[in-house]
């Protein structure tokens, strides 16, 4: 099997994390999973850039956790989007559909 | 809000650094779990997918001290782990952490005393609302010089100047506060009703003085100090609307000063009055006199510049209402001086003298203590090596090294400030007279800023030093810890410190040299008396027991017969003014045959008005003529005797017994002339370092007036400062009412005239003291380690044959050359440096050859002690072992 790039691309881990937490709190493992899930596996999460984004993430005071209990009774840090956290989503959200379609265009060009 | 959240959550990591540590394990913990669960689920056994789980989530400390890194708190974390580390270093070298501690100490303390005495006196502003608009008023002298400005002169700018917003003359005041257990003279002054608004105070009780108090003829109302009511009156403000009686007249108490007035004009002072004069074209009255201080405060828009330039344009444009006497015509213009300088003029040369020589002594003290760090940091070289192999950076090693050096400064300042404590005591118990702002010398906010700031300086300078030099590139040689038998390149370094101290040591050693030759030579000069052996004290009749000047004159004949009869007392004389005691009273004189061209011209001769013993007690010599006998007392020709450099001034080598001489206050014509019956050799009044003055004697009861503030002389048999009781009891016993103030023996005098060199030479000595031990102890340090590091080589080359004397003398040679090097940079540096104190110098060139010779011989010896104690131990190394031990 040849080897695919699955790095998140650069920039835009945070951008993902925003996301995936915008449609419900979630923990860590959860995060990387649902990531890799709607992504089809284009994107896997590094668990060590994972928790140092929700780290920072969270001293932006984008995200705010909390220990909560799992269905399978495990104790567990929950993130969960603030309301500065959307306000960010979306900033992130429009700067990253103004460069995709850049980017689009570029490609599109025809020499 | 933000903020606000990064501090709370900052804080919280902070104190709960292990929850917070264990909140990402398991949090990590928690991942690896899932995951592996996962792994299990895709159908792995579960031992592999732990492993695999494992492998994927990777090495978490990484990620860990990433996660740390977020944040202030993380910087706080690092600093303090960097200060445990520190401490622990330090307590791990108590031989090293004592003695620079103790030499830090020394240096932050003393730099710190200093600094507290001179902070109130060149730096702080004055103790008043917008001060920096403060400023004196004065005439120029003669000598371009301020002079104290005439009342007359105050009254016209009062009046006619634009430039102040407020305007103040103020005359210096002594009253005795009598009719209470026993009398005391009182410091004081009379001040025009706007001292204390230009000033910008107001009494804590009571009131201020307003323009009915300050008219001709007013109103008996005084203002006291706070400390002289805590002194005198218990602390009672209800004396405020009572009388106390001064002088032997009722005057009301107005109003007292709060306790933290200072008065920076007159700090002794503990009493106002009213100046109640006015200026008459009547120049002979005393308001013309030059004996004011003119305090103003200036317009919002003006400067002192400004002033001048005004007050010069008022001297130019005389108006016919304001009538001026010659010397007080303004016409050189007046000095308008910021306060601030005005009061310190005359001890900013001594100040910054000591200023300078406290930096040396700091420089020393940092020298000495990063010449010790940098032996410590080759010790260091292996661990930093290692640390830097493992992974660490050069910044973070530096920052580690820098907060080490930052918390033995620290450390070295606390207990500096302690020393500066017991420094600035001193400072204040040898204070000479005349220093102002002492009441503001001590150890406060902004001198407990400044040896913080200094102290961090010290840190950070001393540590930047070693902390370059032991994380330099290169290190992986030292990982070889074994490579150490050459003591090559860094050895430079010490060797560079060991010279700088010397020099600086030389530096400060010529410094206390010279003041010492400077005040020997002071001592030398003939005050031209006998000065052991005499008491003297004031005797004053203050008020109006004696109305008549005949009646004062027999209480002073009277106490005179009193004291001749004290056993003990050989003779005894009153005299108007005392040699070397800050009294100064002059007037201006015309000879007969040599008339002035224009009034003033001969200047002022000194007065003194004396009983006939006064020579024969001062031990006076007489050079022409005669002296004064009981005829010239009791009437008969006006007989006057002046002195040796006034005869020679106006005569030459002519006989001036018999030339006839107007002399006083009034020249004017209807006063006969006097005749000089005799020539007296010329007496120092002002101080040993001042020149000669002109001066008339007259005997008591020719003069104008009787004075009531006189000096009693006395010479005795023994010791003169035994005697004071009893010759206080003697004059007492013609009457106790009359106080006696400035009991002091005439070799005190003398001793207090010099106190200003003698403030500057104690200080430098001590400094200069401070500076050979360090610098010996610095020689010493550098030889003894290069001794340790050498003992292999000494080994082979006594193998080889060589002599004790020879090893020995290759040590001392070694620490010789570095001191002679050190020794020739000093001298330059002395000489560059002794510019400063060339004001504080007397009959001694501050390039003089005895004082350098000297410095460099005790300096030499000094030295050569340094290098005997390692070079002794050098040349006991026993080959054999050294040898057997490679």
């Amino acid at each position: 099997m040849a080897e695919q790039n699955t790095d998140v691309i650069q920039g835009t881990l945070d951008m993902l994390i925003l996301k995936t937490l915008s449609l419900q709190p979630m923990h860590g493992f959860g995060i990387a999973r649902r990531v890799e899930q709607i992504s089809r596996g284009v994107f896997k999460v590094n668990p060590g850039s994972l928790l140092v984004a929700l780290q920072r993430l969270e001293r932006a005071g984008w995200l705010d956790s909390a220990w909560r209990q799992t269905e399978n009774a495990r104790r567990a840090k929950f993130y969960e989007l603030t309301r500065s956290g959307k306000k960010q989503l979306d900033v992130e959200t429009a700067e990253w559909a103004r460069r995709a379609s850049a980017v689009a265009r570029l490609l599109k060009a025809e020499a | 809000m933000s903020l606000w959240r990064q501090l709370r959550r900052g804080l919280r990591v902070l104190t709960r650094r292990t929850e917070a540590d264990q909140e990402l394990a398991d949090e990590v913990q928690h991942y690896v779990d899932l995951t592996t669960a996962d792994y299990v689920a895709r159908g792995l056994e579960p031992a592999a997918a732990r492993r695999a789980a494992q492998l994927e989530v990777g090495n978490m400390t990484a990620v860990r001290e990433h996660v740390r890194s977020y944040g202030w708190e993380n910087a706080v974390w690092m600093l303090l782990a960097d200060l445990r580390f520190a401490l622990r270093r330090l307590r791990a070298n108590p031989g090293f952490t004592v003695v620079s501690v103790l030499t830090l100490a020394l240096g932050i303390g003393a730099t710190t005393a200093i600094f507290s005495a001179v902070n109130p006196i060149l730096l702080a502003s004055l103790p008043y609302p917008n001060a920096e608009r403060l400023v004196l008023v004065a005439d120029r002298g003669a000598d371009g010089g301020p002079r104290d400005a005439t009342f007359g002169t105050y009254g016209e700018l009062r009046v006619r100047s634009r430039s102040f917003q407020s305007l103040a003359a103020v005359d210096r005041w002594q009253s005795s506060l009598t009719a209470t257990s026993e009398p005391e003279r009182l410091q004081g002054q009379r001040v025009s009703e706007s001292y204390f608004r230009t000033l910008g105070v107001t009494p804590a009780v009571g009131r201020d003085f307003d323009s009915d108090d300050d008219r001709v003829g007013g109103p008996r109302v005084v203002i006291l100090s706070d400390r002289l009511l805590q002194r005198r009156f218990g602390g009672d403000r209800s004396l405020v609307g009572r009388r106390i009686m001064l002088d032997d007249d009722e005057y009301l108490v107005i109003g007292v000063m709060p306790p933290r007035f200072s008065n920076v004009i007159a700090p002794s002072a503990d009493i106002w009055a009213p100046l109640q004069e006015q200026a008459t074209a009547e120049f002979n009255s005393r308001e013309w006199g030059h004996h004011y201080r003119i305090v103003g405060r200036l317009q919002r828009a003006s400067s002192a510049a400004r002033a001048s330039g005004e007050i010069r344009m008022i001297a130019r444009a005389p108006l016919p209402e304001f009538p001026r006497p010659m010397w007080a015509n303004m016409s050189d213009g007046m000095l308008v001086q910021p306060l601030q300088d005005a009061i310190a003029t005359d001890a900013k040369p001594m100040l910054f003298a000591i200023c300078g020589a406290v930096l040396v002594l700091l420089a020393i003290v940092c020298v000495n203590v990063t010449n010790l760090l940098v032996a410590r940091g080759a010790q260091r070289r292996g661990e930093f090596a290692m640390r830097i192999a493992l992974g660490a950076g050069r910044g973070r090693l530096v920052q580690q090294v820098l907060t080490e050096t930052v918390v033995l400064a620290l450390v070295g300042g606390l207990l500096g400030l302690e020393v500066a404590a017991i420094g600035v005591r001193a400072l204040i118990a040898l204070s000479p007279a005349g220093l102002p702002r002492v009441d503001a010398m001590g150890l406060n906010g902004p001198v407990f800023a400044f040896a913080l700031v200094v102290t961090t300086l010290i840190g950070l300078t001393m540590g930047l030093v070693p902390a370059l030099g032991a994380t330099r590139a290169g290190l992986h040689d030292d990982l070889q810890q074994s490579s150490r038998r050459t003591a090559g390149g860094r050895g430079i370094a010490r060797s560079a410190l060991v010279v700088t101290e010397v020099a600086l040591a030389l530096v400060l050693l010529v410094g206390a040299g010279l003041l010492m030759r400077s005040l020997q030579r002071l001592f030398a000069v003939a005050p031209g008396f006998n000065a052991p052996h005499l008491l003297t004290m004031q005797v004053i009749e203050p008020g109006h027991a004696y109305h008549s000047d005949t009646a004062r004159a027999r209480y002073y004949e009277q106490a005179l017969e009193s004291v001749s009869h004290v056993p003990g007392v050989i003779s005894a004389a009153v005299t108007s003014q005392l040699p070397l005691s800050d009294d100064l009273d002059g007037y201006g004189y015309e000879f007969q045959s040599t008339p002035s061209v224009k009034p003033g011209e001969d200047g002022s001769a000194l007065r003194y008005v004396v009983t006939p013993g006064y020579f024969a007690t001062m031990g006076i010599p007489l050079r022409r003529g005669r002296l004064f006998d009981e005829s010239d007392v009791r009437g008969g020709p006006e007989a006057i005797l002046i002195s040796e450099s006034l005869a020679r001034r106006k005569f030459g080598d002519q006989n001036p017994i018999g030339q006839r001489v107007r002399f006083g206050p009034e020249t004017a014509s209807d006063r006969p002339w006097d005749v000089v019956v005799g020539v007296v050799g010329d007496v120092k009044q002002e101080s040993l370092a001042f020149g000669q003055t002109a001066a008339f004697y007259v005997p008591m009861g020719r003069w104008w007036w009787v004075d009531n503030v006189q000096s009693l002389v006395v010479r005795t048999s023994g010791d003169p400062a035994a005697m004071a009781p009893s010759v206080k009891r003697a004059v007492w016993s013609v009457d106790a009412n009359q106080p006696i103030e400035r009991i002091v023996t005439m070799d005190a005098l003398i001793a207090k005239t010099a106190s200003q060199r003698r403030f500057a030479l104690v200080i430098i000595e001590t400094f200069a003291f401070a500076a050979l031990l360090l610098a010996a102890l610095g020689i010493y340090g550098v030889l003894a380690g290069r001794v340790t590091e050498r003992t292999r080589e000494i080994g082979v080359r006594s193998a080889l044959g060589a002599t004790r004397g020879n090893i020995l003398g290759l040590i001392v040679r070694q620490g010789m050359s570095l001191t002679l090097l050190g020794v020739l940079i000093g001298l330059v540096g002395a000489m560059a440096a002794t510019r400063g104190i060339m004001t504080l110098l007397f009959g001694v060139s501050r390039l003089d050859p005895i004082t350098y010779i000297g410095v460099v011989a005790l300096l030499a010896g000094v030295a050569m002690i340094a290098c005997w104690l390692p070079a002794w131990r050098a040349a006991r190394v026993d080959p054999a072992i050294t040898l057997r031990a490679e």
